[in-house]
């Protein structure tokens, strides 16, 4: 008798779990569709399609850097370096492209190498140093700022040496396919980059183990997971998605400013939290994040559209953050 | 007969306890050794020792006869030996067949997991436990029995050859119990070793084959459990006799009413519930797993309000939307599941002690009066004999049965009129237990009222003056302190489909 009643109210609480965790994505993207229909009213010039690739492409960088680091706050921790590191690995490939004249892959590569091997030392101060994951990466954050200034002599590096160096976010794949629907390449790799990590966290080892950590450290310590070393592999993996960001922002200005960079993680940050992501681990998508950083994008485009001073931007942008969160709470409260 | 394991020596230092002194131990295959002693005697200690959690200061571990070394818990894994760990270590944001499986996924190409094959293999192991656990439900969603039973599942996944249990059974109920150990009996016959750890003296009895008893860190002995009475166990656990008596129950029909409850419902959880709690009285509730009683409890304590319904504190109608209010109306909750409710296991023994009376030992600008905070938190330290080195260290570091302790303190130190314990002496060692059970009746003698939610019917038996039942949210029932266990079982699933 016992066990079939515990078998089910074993399988209505799944259910439940199941339900609520669509209702969240649901009520995410319900936003993002009322802000397009808000501002599609309020302003003819907000849905053309020229608008929205331009939407579309100011996301890029923001989605995926913050995708990168809803890996790192699913695991419980944070990333504050990747606004910087973003830039620093920009510098990098202006180094090995502009100043060592070397082929565009190899430049590639230097982006993604610098984001990677930046990502394994802050996994490595949280991991085997122990140091509290806000601190490490704030440390780095200012440490990659400061190097990305040293390298250049401040002065931007331009990549007029590269012709095909802006078209890694500017040309267009798909329109070259499909001429109506010139969607720039910068978005092709916000969604390639998106589709690839949630495939990460849903399908596979790695994946599961940036839940497990985030759930309860400890258990999956005593459950045999080498947890130090797995969350190192996830800050390096981090790392090196910033880096194909960094990629994207050198390529749209077609230029590494080593000046730029700091505020863009907690941009990042804001668009992983208002997806739907627990800053305290353990839960998180990337779906939920590339809808935040949409929400975001879609919010400062269509406010400009509207002529609402940018000093006011700012002010709403806060303001969603905290109601996003708020609201999220409250579904939670509901469902307890 | 060849030995599985033995310790010897084994010595482990904490800052301020030495918690293994030279300890000594042996399993053979095919035996279920229980390990028994107080709380904080160092069973969880030694065991983690054994399972590579902890690395002791000195001693030897050897495995067939051979010496090993355990650096990791992976490394124990390696050996052969699993380990049921005393607090659920369980990741609740996952499934439950991912928990069972964490650390070792069936695996794809390119690191993908083979999920297909994990939940079926989850769902093969939970119906050799004739469970129904639906491997794909998150761990958070289930209830602390379930969430036992995927710890249990995890631990059998591993074909162990030698299976440490420690307080497998703290939070599972008849029912489930005779299961487990359905389980346990099948494993010993296939040539398993089981090291099993219990504050409940009857299973000794009914699974054991030899017990060893552990005191103050230290082995106290080893015996036969088929030719050592319970009695002369529970003395080496003590190191002193041990009477327990059934206090005289009190004539309470005169006794004003302290709590009044009355239509009390709150969906399918609740449905019309009305009793009236005397000054003085304990009132026992009895039921299944799921009968309601920890959700009358919460609604009662505002935790969960109540849909409808009226409580009267005496004889006053009370609004208790919040627990807040409950505490002012002078009601305390002592939560079954101490650590996501009943304690801060980041803060030391003292702060938890007095979480629920800090305004009375402040002063006007809010300024605590630690001193004073101190010497109370001494002296329940003493009176309720927590084993702890002082009142300041953290409460996580704290034995299970010791921390309980502390929670009951907290209540104590409250000085609530209307208490309600659920499952207070869960974990909690046998000479602590009679010592809670001589608080509960000394609160009792003075005018407190007191409900007593218990899993255990001997303990219900043993402390109430009327023992309420319930079945499926609602009182079938209420009777008098003497009743038999029959009469209960006979409320508790009455109107049940067999
Ligand atoms: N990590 C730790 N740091 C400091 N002290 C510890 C630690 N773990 C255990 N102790 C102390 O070691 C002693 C033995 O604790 P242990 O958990 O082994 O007891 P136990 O016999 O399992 O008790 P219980 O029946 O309550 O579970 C206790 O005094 C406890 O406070
Ligand atoms: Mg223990």
């Amino acid at each position: 008798m016992s066990a079939t009643g515990t078998a089910q109210s074993g399988t209505t609480t799944a259910r439940a779990a199941r339900r609520s965790g669509a209702q969240r994505k649901l009520l995410a993207f319900a936003s993002l569709i009322l802000l397009v229909a808000g501002f599609s009213i309020a302003s003819p010039n907000f849905f053309q399609l020229s608008n929205i690739m331009a939407i579309l492409q100011a996301a890029s960088v923001n989605g995926v850097l913050a995708v990168g680091v809803t890996l790192i706050i699913i695991t419980g921790g944070i990333d504050l370096s990747i606004g910087t590191l973003m830039t620093f690995c920009a510098v990098m490939t202006g180094v090995v492209l502009t100043w060592g004249g070397m082929p565009l892959p190899l430049g590639i590569a230097a982006a993604l190498a610098t984001g990677a091997c930046c990502g394994l030392v802050s996994g490595t101060l949280v991991a085997k140093a122990k140091i509290p994951p806000f601190i490490a990466t704030l440390g780095m954050m200012l440490i990659l700022k400061g190097l990305s200034l040293i390298v250049t002599g401040t002065k931007p590096i331009y990549f007029n040496d590269t012709p095909s160096f802006t078209l890694i976010a500017q040309g267009s794949l798909i329109g070259a396919v499909v001429p109506a629907f010139p969607v720039p390449n910068g978005v092709l790799v916000l969604f390639v980059v998106a589709a690839a990590v949630a495939w990460i966290l849903g399908r596979t080892v790695l994946g599961r183990y940036t839940f497990a950590l985030g759930s309860n450290e400890e258990a999956a310590r005593l459950s045999g997971v080498n947890t130090d070393g797995w969350k190192i592999a996830i800050y390096a993996l981090a790392g090196g998605i910033v880096g194909i960001g960094g990629l994207l922002i050198a390529s749209r200005l077609n230029s590494a400013q080593p000046a730029l960079g700091l505020g863009y993680e907690l941009e990042a940050i804001a668009a992983v939290v208002i997806g739907g992501t627990s800053l305290s681990g353990g839960r998180g998508t990337v779906l939920g994040t590339l809808i935040g950083a949409l929400i975001m994008a879609v919010l400062t485009n269509g406010l400009r559209v509207m002529s609402v001073a940018p000093e006011w931007q700012t002010v709403v942008t806060g303001i969603i953050i905290i109601v996003a969160v708020y609201g999220d709470q409250l579904r939670r409260g509901a469902a307890r | 007969m060849s030995e599985l394991v033995r310790l010897e020596g084994i010595d482990k230092h904490f800052p301020g306890v030495h918690a293994l002194r030279a300890v000594g131990f042996d399993l053979r295959p095919g035996e279920v050794h229980a390990l028994m002693g107080e709380n904080g005697a160092g069973k969880s200690t030694l065991m983690k020792v054994l399972s590579g959690v902890y690395q002791p200061d000195g001693g030897r571990i050897l495995i067939d006869g051979a010496e090993v070394s355990l650096p990791t818990p992976k490394a124990a894994r390696d050996l052969g030996i699993g380990i049921i760990h005393q607090e659920l270590a369980l990741m609740r944001d996952l499934t439950a067949a991912q928990n069972i499986w964490i650390g070792r996924e069936p695996r794809l190409s390119f690191g993908r997991i083979d999920e297909a094959r994990l939940n079926a293999e989850a769902e093969a192991i939970f119906a050799t436990m004739r469970l129904g656990i639906d491997p794909r439900a998150p761990v958070a969603g289930l209830s602390i029995a379930l969430q036992q039973m995927v710890e249990i599942a995890k631990a059998l996944s591993f074909r162990s050859r030698v299976l440490i249990m420690d307080e497998p059974t703290a939070a599972l109920n008849d029912a489930e119990i005779a299961e487990l150990f359905t389980i346990v009996r099948r494993l010993r016959a296939e040539g398993v070793g089981i090291i099993y750890i219990s504050h409940k003296m009857d299973e000794i009895k009914r699974v054991a084959d030899r017990v060893t008893v552990m005191r103050d860190g230290a082995t106290v002995g080893t015996v036969e459990a088929a030719d050592t009475p319970i009695s002369r166990i529970i003395s080496m656990m003590v190191g002193r006799e041990l009477t327990e008596e059934k206090a005289a129950i009190p004539d309470l029909a005169a006794a004003p009413a302290a709590l009044e409850v009355s239509h009390l419902s709150r969906g399918a959880d609740l449905r019309d519930i009305g009793f009236t709690l005397r000054k003085g009285e304990i009132l026992g509730f009895a039921g299944l797993m799921g009968a309601g009683r920890t959700e009358l409890a919460r609604a009662i304590f505002g935790a969960e309000p109540a849909d409808t319904g009226e409580i009267r504190v005496h004889g006053r109608p009370v609004t208790i939307r919040t627990p807040r209010d409950a505490v002012r109306a002078g009601i305390g909750y002592l939560s079954e599941d101490r650590k996501q409710y009943g304690l801060a296991l980041g803060l030391d023994v003292r702060a938890n002690i007095a979480m629920a009376s800090l305004p009375r030992y402040a002063d006007r600008i809010g300024r605590i009066d630690e001193g004073a905070l101190a010497r109370v938190a001494r002296d329940y330290i003493r009176t309720l004999g927590i084993r702890t080195p002082d009142d300041t260290r953290e409460v996580r570091l704290l034995s299970g049965g010791n921390q309980q302790k502390v929670v009951i303190a907290k209540w104590l130190l409250r000085d609530c009129d209307i208490l309600i314990f659920d499952e207070p002496t869960r974990g909690i060692d046998v000479g602590a237990k009679a010592e809670i059970y001589r608080l509960l009746n000394e609160l009792a003698g003075l005018g407190k009222a007191i409900i007593v939610i218990s899993s255990e019917l001997p303990e219900v038996l043993r402390l109430a003056h009327r023992i309420a039942v319930m079945c499926e949210g609602r009182l079938t029932g209420i009777l008098p302190g003497g009743a038999s266990q029959e009469e209960i079982m006979e409320l508790a699933t009455e109107g049940m489909a067999a």
